[in-house]
């Protein structure tokens, strides 16, 4: 197993932290991981993104020119990464700030209004939970029993946010795993 | 101990504590402000200093006067801060003072920019300040390994008392990895350091210079150092090999970053027709001239591979003292090269005609 994906949006939107919660839960997994930042002279708003490598072998580069999969919370983000997913890959698209599907029809596209239903778990602000949710309920490449961990892990010191989290990884989940067989069949 | 999820510039924070390390000046600069952030957290809650000097000159002459009082003390920096400091550190070389300094290295010269870079390879193994001294210099290719070169840093700078360099780049600092703290030493278990001036009652008082104006004397001191320089290139040569077994059509030497993405290369290569190896160089000083020759023996080709217009290519080729074509393949300004690029370069360099 070698996955390479890279997460994307604007400044502000939570990417890295959901990059940083698929890493930890592939290290809890027992895998090797990388998770690695774009850092540049971003301003504030710009795009922002990070790049995750879950395997099972020693990892060498962390970043890569053509992932597995996208998880893409804006449409610039959309714009820039779609034509470098390989093909069969998945491809998460937040349709609640992105008014265009995917072109590609070689790859498992999952449309998931992220910002909305991140306000029916709560907060707006959990939109990155809902898409991290779908990507891994359409790739199971690692248990979402060990992301909840990392999330209660990550936010132990501010507990009255995990129950929102978490609930907001779970609307994801259900509508990732609706594609799953169709991601499991490529 | 479990392992944690760090940033590689938080983890070689956490290893210089870890290594007894309770002093750090330094002075911010992109891409390794996580340090200083991180130890100006970290070294109050164990009795450390944390000082923000007011600019790279002060921070490092710091660095002179806390190891001169004979604790483990570091500092770090990025390439253009780097250069600010090798005034300080050509004194501490000439005083033989034990000090650690991280250079996590952007793309130059001058400001340059903030993204990844090994432009600073001369820099650090050829001199960078004045004189004739070396400083063993220690380059990761991993956030653990960041973490462990950290700890024998600073029982290298002790052992030898000498300051010794560590060459990253912001790839490996701001990436994200496992690691595992295997030691830890309290600084009181550390030996005393009895050449260190901590207040001469009841013994001869002891001087740390690097000043001797007699010609004779100043030669001495430049023979003694040499021989102490002679005892480190005997002993601290370090390296890895991948997929070297056996010889190979190209041998791919790279350190740092692009060792770990040549890596990735060799593995595609894996069954494509030419056999593909790595050596990578762990000590760039000393550089391990003879390990590299006895693998490249092996080989037809050698592809050195690197984040500059060319620099460790000339210790490679000199290790190679014309037995082998030395070929050079490098990005610069912050570009990272990928994998593919590593892979049309062999596949260019393995069908070409000797």
């Amino acid at each position: 197993m070698h996955n390479e994906i890279v997460l994307a949006g604007f400044g502000g939107q939570g990417v890295l932290l959901i990059g940083k919660l698929l890493a930890y839960a592939g290290m809890k997994a027992g895998k090797e991981v990388t998770w690695m930042p774009a850092y540049g002279p971003e301003m504030r708003g710009g795009t922002c993104n990070c790049t995750v490598v879950i395997s099972d072998q020693q990892i060498g580069a962390p970043v890569t020119k053509h992932p597995h999969g996208i998880i893409v919370l804006n449409l610039p983000s959309l714009d820039k990464f779609e034509d470098a997913v390989r093909p069969d890959g998945i491809i998460v698209v937040n349709t609640g700030l992105i008014n265009r599907l995917p072109h590609r029809t070689d790859v498992v596209v999952v449309p998931v209004d992220c910002n909305d239903m991140a306000l029916e778990a709560g907060t707006a602000k959990a939109a990155n939970m809902v898409a991290l949710g779908a990507y891994l309920g359409a790739s199971r490449i690692v248990d979402v029993d060990l992301v909840k961990k990392a999330l209660e892990d990550t936010f132990a010191a501010r507990p009255k946010l995990i129950p929102i989290n978490l609930v907001a990884l779970g609307k994801g989940y259900e509508i990732g795993m609706a594609h799953a067989p169709a991601a499991a069949a490529r | 101990m479990a392992k944690k999820l760090m940033k590689g510039c938080e983890a070689i924070g956490e290893a210089a504590i870890k290594a007894g390390c309770r002093h750090f000046f330094g002075y911010p600069i992109t891409p390794q402000n996580e340090i200083p952030e991180y130890m100006s957290a970290r070294l109050p809650q164990v009795g450390g200093v944390f000082v923000q000097a007011e600019s790279e000159v002060a921070a490092s002459n710091m660095l002179y006067g806390a190891s001169g009082a004979g604790v483990r003390v570091m500092t770090s920096s990025s390439s253009p801060g780097i250069s600010l400091m090798m005034e300080a550190l050509s004194y501490m070389a000439g005083s033989e003072l034990p000090v650690v300094i991280v250079n996590i290295m952007r793309g130059g010269p001058g400001l340059g920019g903030i993204l990844p870079s090994q432009s600073d390879y001369f820099q650090a193994t050829k001199g960078g300040g004045h004189g004739d001294y070396n400083c063993l210099v220690l380059a990761p290719s991993s956030v653990q390994e960041a973490a462990d070169l950290m700890a024998d840093a600073f029982a290298l700078a002790d052992k030898y008392r000498n300051p010794v360099l560590v060459l990253g780049d912001g790839l490996i600092g701001q990436m994200m990895e496992p690691v595992e703290f295997k030691t830890e030493i309290k600084p009181e278990d550390l030996p005393p350091k009895s050449w260190s001036t901590t207040g001469c009652k009841g013994r001869k008082p002891n001087i740390i210079n690097s000043l001797y104006l007699a010609a004779e004397q100043l030669e001495e001191h430049n023979w003694h150092l040499q021989r102490k320089y002679a005892e480190m290139v005997k002993n601290e040569k370090r390296f890895e090999t991948y997929n070297t077994e056996g010889g190979c059509d190209v041998l791919v030497v790279a350190y740092g970053t692009v060792a770990r993405i040549a890596r990735t290369a060799i593995d595609e290569l894996k069954g494509k027709g030419a056999k593909v190896g790595l050596f990578r160089p762990i000590t760039l000083w000393p550089f391990p001239m003879e390990a590299l020759w006895e693998t490249a023996e092996k080989s037809s080709k050698i592809l050195t591979c690197e984040l500059s217009c060319g620099q460790m290519v000339h210790d490679v080729r000199y290790a190679m003292m014309g037995r082998r074509p030395v070929e050079f393949f490098g990005r610069v300004g912050g570009m990272v090269m990928g994998p593919e690029e590593i892979i049309e370069q062999v596949e260019k360099l393995a069908g070409a005609h000797a």
